[in-house]
């Protein structure tokens, strides 16, 4: 089973580099675009096949590895 | 005194850290990240600056969970002492010892240069042999500094006393020029600054010796 997972810097954290995207599509000629985040997908290839077990182990891997809970949401996708 | 320095695939400040405790009289045991324990006896854990782990995830956060780190939090939770510099602060946030978390530069850069640090307290064993308020030179490195709290959590640093360096001319956009912090019993420190960069003339200047001569005091005292 694959999980697939978003971390994202939370809405109220600052984010440096969605800012300087967001620059350089303006000074590209991209106009209106008001806001860019940037976040990362990890991809986890899992032996478990039971969705819900997944999705816990998945959970638990987000809470204490995966994401950073202080500046960091999650979610958890599987497929 | 006995520290223990702790060594991460990646870390690079690592011996600088342990003759700046060494030059202030500790004994310094160097310790593997696959170790488990810490040496008998160790009163403070040094966690240096570098890249463990090549940053990957986030920086710090890999180390965090590393054997090693697990004898770390026990020491801090029994009241140890622990030192975190740059890399090592971000690592002492990942583990929860310190609360916050090092953002990504608001310039977006890897800044390296000397900065000017206010000392804000002078309550603690790290920052005793300062005055407070009075201003040192200490230089930085890094990418991720730029210090973040929730706004509960500032107000709790600032109303505890637990902000123990500031900027005077923030370089990375640190939540209230935020340059080093104490954690809840005061025998925490985490900076982004090094002071084991600035503890002895040839490296251009010794604001950062007091520092680790200060813990050193404050251990004999104990």
């Amino acid at each position: 089973m694959k999980a697939r997972v978003h971390v994202m810097l939370k809405s109220g954290v600052l984010d440096p580099q969605g800012e300087a995207v967001r620059h350089a599509l303006g000074s590209m000629g991209f106009g209106g675009v008001e806001a860019v985040r940037q976040g990362k997908v990890i991809e986890l290839d899992l032996a478990e096949t039971d969705a819900a077990k997944a999705k816990a182990t998945v959970t638990e891997m987000c809470e204490k590895l995966l994401a950073n809970t202080v500046i960091e949401s999650y979610s958890v996708e599987l497929a | 005194m006995h520290a223990a320095v702790i060594v991460f695939p990646g870390s690079n400040c690592d011996r600088d850290l342990a003759v700046a405790f060494e030059r202030a009289g500790a004994r310094v045991s160097m310790v593997w990240h696959k170790d488990t324990d810490l040496p008998q006896g160790v009163d403070v854990v040094g966690v240096p600056g570098g890249f463990s782990y090549g940053d990957y995830l986030r920086c710090g956060a890999i180390a965090a969970n590393s054997p090693i780190c697990r004898s770390v939090i026990a020491h801090a939770d029994k009241g140890g002492y622990v030192l975190g510099v740059c890399n090592g602060f971000q690592i002492l946030t990942e583990t929860g010892i310190l609360p916050g978390a090092l953002l990504r530069n608001a310039g977006l850069k890897y800044v390296c240069k000397p900065v000017g640090l206010r000392v804000v307290t002078s309550d603690s064993a790290f920052t005793h042999g300062y005055a407070a308020g009075s201003t040192i030179t200490v230089p930085i490195a890094h990418h991720d500094g730029n210090y973040y709290a929730d706004d509960a959590t500032l107000e709790r640093l600032q109303a505890e006393d637990r902000v123990a360096f500031a900027y005077t001319d923030n370089p990375n956009g640190s939540a209230r020029d935020i340059a080093g912090i104490l954690s809840e019993n005061r025998r925490g420190l985490g900076m982004m600054p090094h002071p084991e960069r600035m503890a002895e003339p040839l490296q251009g200047g010794t604001d950062g010796a007091a520092l680790f001569a200060g813990l050193l005091g404050a251990l004999e005292r104990a």
